[in-house]
């Protein structure tokens, strides 16, 4: 009888092309993403050493970074000029580097761009039990499908592009179970920030983390991508949710998924994948689900999350001295005290987006708190990012943009924006942000921007109030 | 990339905890097509403070930096490597790094030493008025106070930095046996291919 396997060991197993006697192996990519900045210096790299994309059909070019969430196209509909030369150089080259190279290419302007961790499983590019590397940390989100994913630095994306592969070390094993059933106001937004709370933005680092439980198996497609997504936040390289009928549902008759007999034999194949009985993890972390309330973070690092019905901690609180002197930096950054109610923090700013939260459910989830409701006065910018030219036409389609609009918010063309302000798109120095995106790191957001990590219910529900508010009381 | 055995010399005592690669590089310097120049934007956010260790002139081109748990997490930038090896900086000495960091430093000629916080406490001492020695070879720190650490690293890791080694050219020569992954694939799971 063969050795029970978890779902991480067996996508490992079935993409080792070599084994070297130190445990390295040689590891074969299936899908590779590319965007434009952390790709120009790979393509370079080729060209200087005169190398060719070994798999062009397995990588798929899309910019969403740099670009401008403002309107693309003039009324005639001539693509709109970039005003930033260093994002337009940027967006200049992947443009030349994708149809030099031979891969698959979706322009700025065309209907299915968007965010690259958006764009992926939407199209059926990404799929279960597949390795999916991109020059990107996020690249943990296509875990939610069951995917073995993973960010890498530029060395690693010219690597893959040379040769199809990367040369890895096992990962540790950690099972994250979340059991129970979830309050009402708690997303899976909610449930990963917990989750990174408890764990700490260490907690997972050299181990891959399979989410696990009955809160996780209840989650949509699009909830289970927002807490893979987050794995980074905890220091794992990526997230897995084990493929279901839920996965299978959401991928069948997608663009670029497998068809007819070639689905039926897929989907066998993924139910295959699921982590064998008496399989054991390096290390296992156990949450009840009824202990998760909406959240928010206090400071700097992914790890300060408190419970909105909470209080900025005291740094002398923590056990850590390094912990402590970290807090105590936070907070001044934060412009916090301790002791403060999350719930009499001000903020001026929204951002809803992010390939955390940019999907359909999220914009529905924050559009059901918006109806009938304004934006609060105190609140000088307030923007709704959709993750793509898919989901924002869908959300138009069910009028969601205008519950945004009518609310006085600004509804935006799909990209990465104000997650981490390569664009246009920033929170001024020493201002507030709630923020539906992935980390709350100094400067993130723009250059002394402060921000506070929330769900798009939780964010929506700030816009309103004009600070942090628990969605819950909005919801009665 | 240039082979790294010993490094000696001014290690810059940064010590904190959690430091992420937006603060190394923020992202407004990524908007760039080269690997150059990226260490006049390393520690923007730190540096905008006049008193800044980065620019004493005591800490001025030290090749290493000591740091705090978890050192270049979050963002997966090979542009925060690039920062680094631009400042100089050939060595971290941190508790514990991510993981995409530490792959990406050991890819440009920077050695991530692991040591125990104990000892990256007595090192922030030394750092504070003398050098440190740093030897990948017998995986060792030392300092002119008898100290001496000894560090782990990944044989392969050590190899390549050693020797200065160039990944791609390596696994190069493991192209048969990509060619009969390849093959392999398409037989047991031909679907794997993009439907279009």
């Amino acid at each position: 009888m063969t050795q029970p396997r978890t779902l991480y060991e067996k996508i490992w197993d079935a993409h080792v092309v070599e084994r070297r006697s130190d445990g390295t192996c040689l590891i074969f990519i299936d899908r590779h993403l590319v965007h434009e900045v952390t790709s120009p210096q790979a393509f370079a790299g080729l060209r200087a050493t005169g190398r060719t994309v070994r798999r062009p059909d397995l990588t798929l070019a899309v910019p969403d970074h740099n670009v401008p969430t403002t309107a693309r196209l003039d009324a005639a509909g001539n693509k709109l000029p970039i005003t930033d030369p260093e994002s337009a150089a940027q967006l200049a080259a992947l443009e030349t580097n994708a149809p030099d190279f031979g891969i698959r290419y979706i322009d700025a302007v065309a209907p299915e761009q968007g965010i690259v961790h958006v764009v992926g499983p939407e199209q059926g590019f990404s799929l279960p039990g597949a390795t999916i590397v991109c020059g990107d940390s996020h690249t943990a989100c296509h875990g939610g499908i069951g995917a073995l994913a993973f960010g890498i630095g530029t060395s690693e994306v010219e690597h893959v592009l040379a040769t199809q592969t990367l040369l890895l070390q096992p990962a540790k094993t950690m099972e994250v179970r979340v059991e129970g059933e979830v309050g009402p106001g708690v997303s899976a937004k909610d449930i990963i920030l917990h989750i990174t709370g408890t764990i700490g933005a260490a907690g997972g680092t050299g181990h891959v983390i399979e989410y696990t439980g009955s809160a996780i198996r209840a989650l949509s497609i699009e909830g289970r991508l927002t807490i893979s997504n987050m794995a980074i936040e905890g220091g794992a390289r990526a997230g897995l949710i084990a493929p279901d009928e839920t996965t299978f549902a959401y991928l069948k008759g997608r663009p670029y998924a497998p068809k007819g007999a070639d689905w039926d034999a897929a989907v066998a194949y993924w139910k295959s994948l699921a982590t064998d009985p008496g399989s054991t993890y390096d290390k296992v972390v156990v949450i009840d689900a009824a202990d998760i309330a909406p959240s928010v973070t206090w400071g700097t690092s992914p790890e300060d999350v408190v419970p909105i019905t909470g209080v900025v901690p005291d740094p002398a609180s923590f056990a850590d001295p390094s912990k402590q002197t970290a807090a105590a930096k936070s907070l001044a950054y934060m412009g916090l005290e301790p002791g403060m109610r999350m719930q009499d923090v001000s903020v001026e700013n929204i951002f809803i987006g992010s390939c955390t939260n940019s999907r359909i459910e999220d914009m529905r989830a924050a559009a059901a708190v918006i109806k009938g409701r304004k934006k609060a006065a105190n609140v000088k910018w307030a923007i709704v990012v959709p993750g793509s030219g898919l989901v924002k036409r869908q959300a138009e389609a069910e009028g969601l943009d205008r519950i945004f609009i009518e609310a006085g918010l600004e509804w935006r063309e799909p990209g990465c924006s104000a997650c981490l302000a390569m664009n246009p798109d920033k929170v001024p120095a020493g201002e507030r942000c709630a923020s539906t995106s992935n980390r709350n790191f100094v400067g993130r957001q723009g250059p002394g921007a402060r921000t506070h990590l929330v769900s798009p219910a939780m964010a929506a529900a700030a816009a309103v109030t004009g600070k942090l508010t628990d969605v819950r009381e909005l919801m009665l | 990339m240039t082979p790294l055995e010993k490094v000696a010399g001014r290690a810059i005592p940064l010590g904190l905890k959690n430091v992420d690669t937006d603060v190394i590089i923020p992202a407004h310097w990524l908007k760039t097509t080269s690997r150059e120049g990226m260490g006049r934007g390393a520690f923007e956010s730190l540096r905008a403070d006049p008193d800044n260790l980065f620019d004493r002139p005591e800490y001025k081109g030290a090749p290493i930096l000591i740091a705090g748990d978890n050192f270049g997490c979050g963002s997966s930038r090979e542009h925060a490597a690039w920062a680094l090896g631009d400042l100089g900086i050939r060595v971290v000495i941190a508790p514990s790094y991510s993981d995409i960091f530490s792959g990406n430093a050991v890819k440009n000629g920077i050695l991530p030493v692991v040591l125990p916080q104990a000892a990256i406490d007595r090192l922030m001492e030394v750092a504070a008025t003398d050098p440190i020695h740093v030897d990948l070879d017998t995986q060792t720190v030392t300092t002119p106070f008898q100290d001496r650490f000894t560090f782990e690293i990944d044989p392969f890791r050590k190899m390549c930095l050693l020797e200065g080694l160039d990944e791609i050219s390596l696994t190069e020569k493991s192209g048969a046996a990509i060619d009969a992954y390849e093959k392999t694939l398409d037989a047991e799971r031909p679907w794997m291919r993009p439907a279009v």
